[in-house]
């Protein structure tokens, strides 16, 4: 058994679903964020965090039972985890292995930092960001962020 | 015109700017007559005097009406209307909208709302399309629009009439040189904008390096409201202060000009020089926004002038 292979028993194997691997260390729970789960759902997670990663240093690891993510999913992911891999995983086997891709444009996941911006006011719509090469930028006030993108997820 | 609305000075192509200063100099001059008899919905969320007034003219003078909501202490909003809602329903009064609003973004999301042309009358420390055009006409008269060097000066950061200026401007020939506090630099999306553009911009913090090169000094109020600390304010202040003695440095037909209202940063001693432009420039504001309405009333949104 190599030794990425013994670092993935960490976290128990699925039956059907996702594992989102390379997730940069402590960045799980904004993937979750992302995905939209918040265990309301039902939907069966497990999560390893601070994994030792050759890539990264440290890693995270998400494995969701019973869904598999679409491709817009994945793409908004990229945002915060660029080195993520996304494997389908279908009775026990991995049937499918993504690479993320910035997408250009995200909606519904990130809270623009500007306090003045009019989408935090509480109007009937959702935070839509531009994606730039660095960073996202909010489409209502214009405002960039390139630090720490994932302090915004939510 | 092809714009359904006007958001942001970004839009704007040269074209579109010349067609809009071209008409506007043809209603100056008398040359042409434009008529409407449609109604321009008022919906100025902030206090305003001269864009509310002159948007207000201007459709008068094209023949048209305006309805006003009327201060925000006296309308639904105080009941806790949304802004989604309170142009959806206005929009259904009238055949174009003007907002003002002190949140960013704004006229942004009203626009995806209504129906009828809406125009950003300025969105926080935004964005101010209209007051751009006005500007640009003022360069236009007194000093033309290519092989420009402009100095902005001011509040740069909050400045929502800079913002749209500085887009604007490269559409242009211009040399771009902003000058401000360090505090109160252009903020990081404006500076994005410009080098996307590939603007030729640079950023100072002292005046007398370059007056002797501008052909227009653009200058805005330090806005006293946004420094934690009333000595800091006190200390940049006066440093960005333009009076007769300031102007000794600079060329003879350097033009002068500021949004209004202004505080104390340009001294009244200098409205007597032949560098003030500023009330032409306040003054330009209704030909400017009656060739605007006129564009996009006929053009309905969808046609093109």
């Amino acid at each position: 058994m190599s030794e990425d292979a013994d670092r993935e028993l960490r976290v128990s194997k699925i039956r059907d679903g996702t594992v989102i691997d390379h997730v940069p260390g402590g960045n799980a729970l904004k993937v979750l964020s992302i995905l939209g789960i918040d265990g309301s759902g039902g939907e069966t997670v497990s999560i390893g965090m601070n994994v030792p990663s050759g890539e990264l240093g440290k890693k995270d690891i998400v494995k969701v039972e019973g869904r598999e993510l679409s491709q817009d999913e994945v793409d908004v992911i990229s945002l915060i985890a660029p080195m993520a891999t996304i494997n389908i995983v279908r009775d026990f086997e991995v049937e499918e292995k993504h690479r993320v891709d910035r997408p250009d444009r995200v909606t519904g996941v990130f809270t623009c930092p500007n306090a003045n911006c009019i989408s935090t006011a509480g109007e009937p719509v959702e935070s839509v960001f531009d994606v730039l090469d660095e960073g996202v930028r909010c489409a209502y006030c214009d405002t960039i962020v390139r630090e720490d993108i994932a302090a915004h997820v939510g | 015109m092809r714009h359904d609305h006007l958001i942001s000075a970004k839009q704007l192509s040269r074209d579109d700017i010349e067609t809009v200063l071209d008409r506007a100099a043809a209603i100056d001059g008398g040359e042409v007559t434009p008529e409407t008899d449609g109604v321009l919905g008022l919906l100025f969320f902030e206090p305003s005097t001269r864009t509310k007034m002159s948007f207000d003219a201007a459709m008068k003078r094209l023949g048209g009406n305006t309805v006003d909501m009327g201060s925000v202490e006296s309308s639904s909003v105080k009941k806790g209307e949304t802004l989604a809602d309170t142009v959806r329903v206005v929009s259904g009064y009238a055949d174009a909208l003007v907002l003002r609003h002190p949140s960013e973004g704004a006229a942004k999301l009203a626009s995806e709302f209504v129906d009828v042309p809406l125009i950003n009358a300025g969105d926080g420390a935004g964005q101010h399309p209209t007051q751009t055009l006005l500007d640009l006409y003022t360069m236009r008269e007194n000093a033309g629009l290519d092989d420009l060097t402009v100095g902005i000066m001011g509040d740069l950061k909050y400045g929502r009439t800079v913002h749209s200026l500085a887009s604007a401007l490269t559409n242009f020939d211009a040399r771009q040189h902003f000058v401000s506090p360090e505090s109160l630099r252009l903020p990081r999306s404006v500076r994005y904008d410009l080098h996307e553009a590939g603007a030729q911009v640079r950023e100072h913090t002292d005046l007398d390096a370059i007056l002797p090169e501008l052909d227009v000094l653009y200058v805005t109020r330090i806005q006293r409201e946004r420094f934690p600390d009333e000595n800091e304010y006190r200390q940049v202040a006066g440093e960005y202060r333009i009076d007769a003695e300031t102007l000794e440095a600079a060329r003879e037909d350097l033009v002068v000009m500021h949004p209004l209202p202004r505080v104390d940063e340009i001294a009244p001693e200098v409205d007597a020089t032949t560098h003030a432009k500023y009330f032409e420039q306040a003054h330009n504001g209704v030909p400017v926004r009656m060739a605007l309405l006129d564009l996009l009333l006929k053009s309905g949104g969808e046609g093109d002038e």
